[in-house]
């Protein structure tokens, strides 16, 4: 059966290619812009004691919703479409990119920053040599997350009109017809998995070498 | 009574043994400790007689019954066991904990019950209030306490101690030490302690047993290793001051003599006193000569060691 | 809300369809991750792979999960079951590791010198110690499960998906939006459930 599928493939490429860049591109779309209003809006945040409480604890509700549901629901406000599927990924990698960077800013060792602080660092140089080094490798497993959840889900932007891999396994269920099933499905496995190693791999780039598990 | 012979340990991969041919023996109802510097064989050592390390060699005798020969399980259940951190079971209430063995050992819920009253009350805790306390609600020492109760719960002949006090501080280590003292006052045991404090080993052994490499360097009773340490390692270990701590092995009742002429203002010093508070009783007020009180007077030549003691 | 009042015992019907199959999922996943954990938790090597190797299969989407067991079990319920239940115990499996390893090794050691066997230990130690921690994964693995199984509904499974994605071919909000509230509504109980499990368990054992 899987040959049959990459007989599709072959004799299909153009189609096969389109569902693969618009996965591809829903995805980064998604992430790039939930990265540039999440992280903001979480250094933001983290300086306001009461918010942290709040917007962690909604963050992590907003997470249980199903994200279907979250797809479905862009339907009667945006219609169907690219745009609609990208806000709907958009929304569904807010939550961990938040929560993290909050988690990331406010667990900063005040042990640690109280040391620097009394050796005589600015406080430019605090944040510069000591918390953002620190802080970045939580905040990164953040987005790891949130990259893994949003390729994930692009699969379902099918629902809605939005292209990606999802059409050929939604086509192969209704069809019944499972190498095309196929063509979509293994190759959707093969894209988180291989996105889930290369941000891993990434984070581990990103910890200082003392911060290393195993270092 | 605990026989050790020639018994040893081999890690493998490891340059020596950590045990090497170690010949000892326990008395019955007799406390003896295991002392040395780290990587001496001690802790390797006494986890052997209960079976938690397996020796290599030689062979290891409870109570006439080789240990070799026995279900470990079994064995474990006749031995006492407390270890530094307590390893007290953070789920069980105090009276849980206490009553592990006994509860293995298939006692009735009325033995077991009373029983738990019963060491807690050894102990000094009162087990109205500490019973259905959770260890996360204790100090450390009274975790500790609660770590001899619940070895000895089981009315084990053996107990087995791996530095039972070193995670107390100082003056809570010495209220257990005299505390376990008074226990073993009361209940006969056959006790094996490690550690790395000499003083805690003076106070509170029969016997003493230095350890160095996995060897055995000298067995003899505290004064012993005090006055004639077998060779220069000894000697280093026991500390340069070891004739000072000698003297705190000895009462002032021990070597006071009759009243003399009155000598109107000296200072007092009670009879059961060590030699070594003595001395300094004469260090802090000036004087060679101090009254006992209820009778007797002791002077500084009194406190010079003797070669026959 | 007209729909609402004529068709609350679909939404029902379709509510207790997503319950039960969360609810297998979860009993065989968790009863498989412990097995598994159980087994491998005195080889660190081993149980590193195992925890490894889970986290990265699990990023794969439902959908496609779904997708690739229909060729082999078909559609429907079943099908459902086995990819819910695989997802479930991707997660307890790395939780079923990380709750084993940080049982207290000088606990351990005592219990051992006190004589008790191993079976012994693992049962009146080792799970009660580790249960905290087990039940945080549960937590997470229902999250996902409820979530998961709304896509179910996709390989004629039932549940609540199946409000969704009819009210999605109907253009139908109102369908959608109590599909997906129910829906949110389930998971988010079932966390909070769990979540006061778990700070009662660890409760209990806090500062041991």
């Amino acid at each position: 059966m899987i040959g049959a599928a990459v007989a599709l493939v072959v004799a299909r490429p153009g189609e096969f290619l389109e569902a693969l860049l618009t996965h591809v591109e829903l995805s980064a779309a998604a992430l790039a812009i939930a990265i540039a209003l999440a992280v903001p809006a979480g250094i933001w945040l983290s300086r306001r004691a009461g918010a942290t409480l709040l917007a962690v604890n909604g963050a992590n509700v907003a997470k249980t919703v199903p994200s279907l549901a979250v797809l479905a629901l862009m339907l009667p406000i945006l219609g169907t479409g690219f745009l609609p599927a990208m806000v709907a990924l958009i929304l569904l990698a807010l939550p961990p990119i938040l929560i993290n960077t909050i988690t990331a800013i406010v667990r900063v060792d005040d042990e640690v920053v109280g040391a620097a602080r009394a050796m005589g660092m600015t406080r430019r140089q605090t944040v510069r040599r000591i918390e953002l080094p620190l802080a970045v490798p939580v905040v990164f497993a953040g987005i790891r997350t949130a990259a893994v959840e949003v390729v994930a889900s692009a699969t379902l932007a099918s629902f809605i009109g939005g292209g990606g891999l999802g059409d050929f396994i939604t086509a192969g269920i209704a069809l019944s017809d499972m190498p095309e099933l196929l063509v979509g499905a293994l190759p959707v496995a093969l894209l988180t998995v291989a996105t889930e190693l290369g941000f891993a791999t990434l984070q581990r780039g990103l910890t200082p070498r003392g911060l290393r598990a195993g270092a | 009574m605990i026989r050790l012979d020639n018994v040893t340990k081999l890690y493998p991969g490891a340059a020596g043994p950590a045990v090497d041919a170690l010949s000892l023996v326990v008395p019955e109802a007799t406390t003896t400790a295991l002392l040395g510097p780290s990587g001496c064989g001690k802790t390797t050592t006494l986890r052997m007689i209960n079976r938690l390390v397996e020796p290599s060699a030689g062979r290891i005798e409870v109570a006439g019954r080789d240990v070799a020969s026995v279900d470990p399980v079994m064995l474990r259940r006749s031995i006492g066991y407390v270890i530094q951190q307590g390893g007290l079971f953070p789920h069980m209430t105090v009276a849980q904990n206490v009553a592990t063995v006994p509860r293995l050992l298939g006692w009735d819920a009325a033995r077991v019950a009373a029983r738990i009253d019963e060491m807690l009350t050894l102990i000094g805790l009162d087990p109205a209030e500490y019973r259905d306390r959770y260890p996360r609600a204790l100090s450390g020492g009274q975790r500790q306490r609660v770590g001899v109760a619940r070895a000895l719960a089981g009315e084990p002949p053996v107990l087995l101690m791996d530095e039972p006090f070193g995670a107390v501080d100082p003056i809570g280590r010495e209220r257990l030490q005299n505390e376990l003292l008074a226990i073993l006052r009361r209940v006969r045991k056959t006790v094996v302690v490690v550690t790395h404090d000499v003083d805690e080993a003076l106070k509170l052994a029969d016997h003493v047993a230095i350890l160095d490499r996995g060897r055995l360097v000298q067995h003899a009773p505290p004064e012993e290793i005090l006055l004639r340490p077998a060779n220069s390692l000894v000697a280093e270990f026991v500390g340069h001051d070891r004739a000072l701590k000698a003297l705190a092995l000895l009462t002032v009742a021990e070597r006071r003599r009759p009243d003399g002429p009155p000598a109107g203002d000296r200072p007092e010093i009670a009879p059961d006193a060590s030699l070594r508070e003595a001395l300094s009783r004469m260090l802090e007020t000036g004087q060679q000569e101090l009254s006992v009180v209820g009778g007797g007077r002791i002077a500084l030549n009194d406190l010079f060691v003797r070669g026959d003691s | 809300m007209g729909w609402l009042a004529e068709n609350w015992d679909l939404l029902l019907r379709a509510a207790w369809q997503h319950v039960v199959l969360v609810a297998l999922s979860l009993a065989v996943a968790l009863a498989l991750a412990l097995a598994a954990g159980i087994a491998v938790r005195n080889r660190p090597a081993l149980s590193a792979l195992v925890s490894a190797v889970s986290g990265v299969l699990y990023t794969i989407p439902s959908l496609a999960l779904f997708a690739i067991l229909v060729p082999i079990v078909g559609l429907g319920a079943v099908t459902a079951v086995i990819g819910l239940t695989i997802y479930a115990f991707l997660i307890l499996t790395r939780n079923v590791g990380v709750g084993f390893r940080e049982v207290p090794e000088t606990v351990i050691d005592a219990a051992r010198g006190m004589g008790m066997g191993p079976r012994r230990i693992l049962w009146t130690i080792e799970l009660p110690l580790a249960l905290p921690v087990i039940v945080s994964g549960l937590r997470i693995a229902s999250s996902t499960t409820i979530s998961a199984a709304t896509i179910a509904a996709y390989i004629n499974a039932g549940g609540l998906g199946t409000i969704i994605l009819t009210g999605i071919a109907q253009s139908f909000i109102v369908k959608i939006a109590l599909g997906a509230l129910v829906a949110a509504l389930l998971a988010i109980s079932t966390d909070l459930g769990l979540a006061r499990l778990e700070s009662r368990l660890r409760l209990r054992l806090a500062g041991a």
